[in-house]
């Protein structure tokens, strides 16, 4: 019953981690953990929220052992691949590269919230947070995702289009 | 701490993610008509939302890995097979009956609770103006608290029959999340540290175990709620001493 949610499990580590061995390692890890604690789960709650709060305890831990991993940012030239005619910003960056740029505790907020479609309360159990600290989190990921997107950001020089 | 977001920010989040009943969503509606900048910023976020999705659904549909079809026996990875290779070594002499009899799988239930002593022995013990966050002087407000944050109850076992005097505590975080320290000490200076973490399998009880990491001797044992070890740098039959006087305070 655990590995029948794989498919979504991996999908939300592949959004975490940006990277498909150590997303598919994240999930047999917390995978293996929640099997061998299968008696934690009580029966009639919500299996998927349970074993997202064992994959989120599992990574977060990871990251605490491990030294953080550095990728490296490529520049995206948005120049060709913009839509004629199209006004709106967003899609103009690589929304993988902006993702990656959000503090982990933002990152999992918005790919709960966005990806799997959670409700604040059930970000909140996963996660072991206030549901307060899940709104601002929200709405700073949100924010910070949304400005990047739009070449807005403090960070990095804005993207200049080369005709 | 932190000053909550507005409602009306939460609105717009909650609306974007279909997370608000009839009445708030034709509330905010009628706010999005007349608030141009409001109408962007939710565009903006279901877009983002789209975004994302489009990004990763694709993993849905992939075929899942072979080895995240079913439990399986792990197959360990290079970095996890050093650890617990390391660990085989440092206890292999001390406590070879119990490896021989379980072999390689038993790695996984100790482990950590002799790392996370010895670690929280070295880290701690040395340190001379901070080495506990709460002072035994504040005992009871001390287990008080440690008690709420590992979620049963907890005290501090008195050793003073055998010359060690509680120095006092402190909060540690373990992997599997609060652990708690009680540090002791003996005329010479001589210190020791017991933690207290979640035991995995909870209610799984255990005998002691003895290992030994970096110099440091560490007695656990697994008990209910928790696992609990005693970590110091002396003889194993001093320590065990010790180890025995805790485990008969706390089952007691």
């Amino acid at each position: 019953m655990l590995y029948e949610h794989a498919p979504r499990l991996r999908r939300y580590a592949r959004a975490l981690t940006r990277n498909a061995e150590t997303a598919d390692d994240l999930v047999q890890d917390s995978l293996e953990r929640a099997w061998r604690k299968r008696d934690r789960w009580e029966a009639g709650t919500d299996l998927r929220a349970w074993l997202f709060t064992v994959m989120h305890n599992v990574y977060v831990n990871g990251l605490r052992r491990r030294r953080p991993e550095t990728v490296p940012m490529e520049e995206h030239d948005c120049a060709d691949t913009q839509p004629s005619g199209q006004e709106r910003a967003m899609g103009c960056r690589d929304v993988e590269v902006g993702l990656a740029l959000l503090p982990t505790e933002q990152r999992e907020v918005l790919l709960l919230v966005c990806l799997e479609e959670m409700s604040y309360e059930q970000v909140a159990t996963v996660l072991g947070i206030p549901i307060g600290t899940v709104m601002s989190r929200l709405h700073r990921g949100r924010e910070r995702l949304r400005k990047w997107m739009a070449g807005e950001d403090q960070a990095r020089p804005a993207l200049r289009r080369i005709k | 701490m932190q000053t909550p977001l507005p409602m009306d920010l939460q609105e717009l989040h909650a609306y974007a993610d279909g997370q608000l009943g009839p009445e708030a969503r034709a509330r905010v509606e009628d706010r999005l008509a007349a608030d141009a900048e409001a109408r962007r910023q939710v565009d903006d976020y279901l877009d983002l939302n789209r975004l994302l999705r489009e990004r990763y659904d694709a993993v849905l549909t992939e075929s899942v890995p072979e080895r995240l079809r079913s439990p399986k026996k792990r197959v360990w990875r290079p970095v996890a097979a050093a650890a617990a290779g390391m660990f085989l070594f440092t206890t292999g002499f001390a406590s070879g009956l119990w490896l021989q009899n379980h072999g390689f799988d038993v790695m996984g239930e100790g482990d950590h609770v002799v790392r996370e002593a010895a670690a929280a022995y070295a880290v701690y013990t040395p340190e001379v103006r901070h080495p506990v966050e709460v002072a035994a002087d504040q005992e009871q407000h001390l287990v008080t608290w440690l008690t709420n944050r590992m979620g049963a109850r907890i005290h501090a076992p008195v050793l003073t029959d055998q010359g060690f005097s509680l120095m006092g505590g402190r909060l540690l975080a373990f992997d599997d999340g609060p652990g708690a320290l009680f540090m002791y000490e003996d005329a010479g200076g001589h210190r020791i540290v017991l933690t207290i973490c979640l035991n995995e399998e909870e209610g799984k009880r255990t005998a002691f175990r003895f290992a030994e990491h970096e110099k440091v001797s560490v007695f656990y044992w697994f008990d209910g709620p928790f696992s609990y070890a005693l970590a110091g740098e002396m003889k194993r039959t001093d320590l065990l001493n010790l180890a025995e006087s805790v485990y008969r305070q706390i089952v007691s």
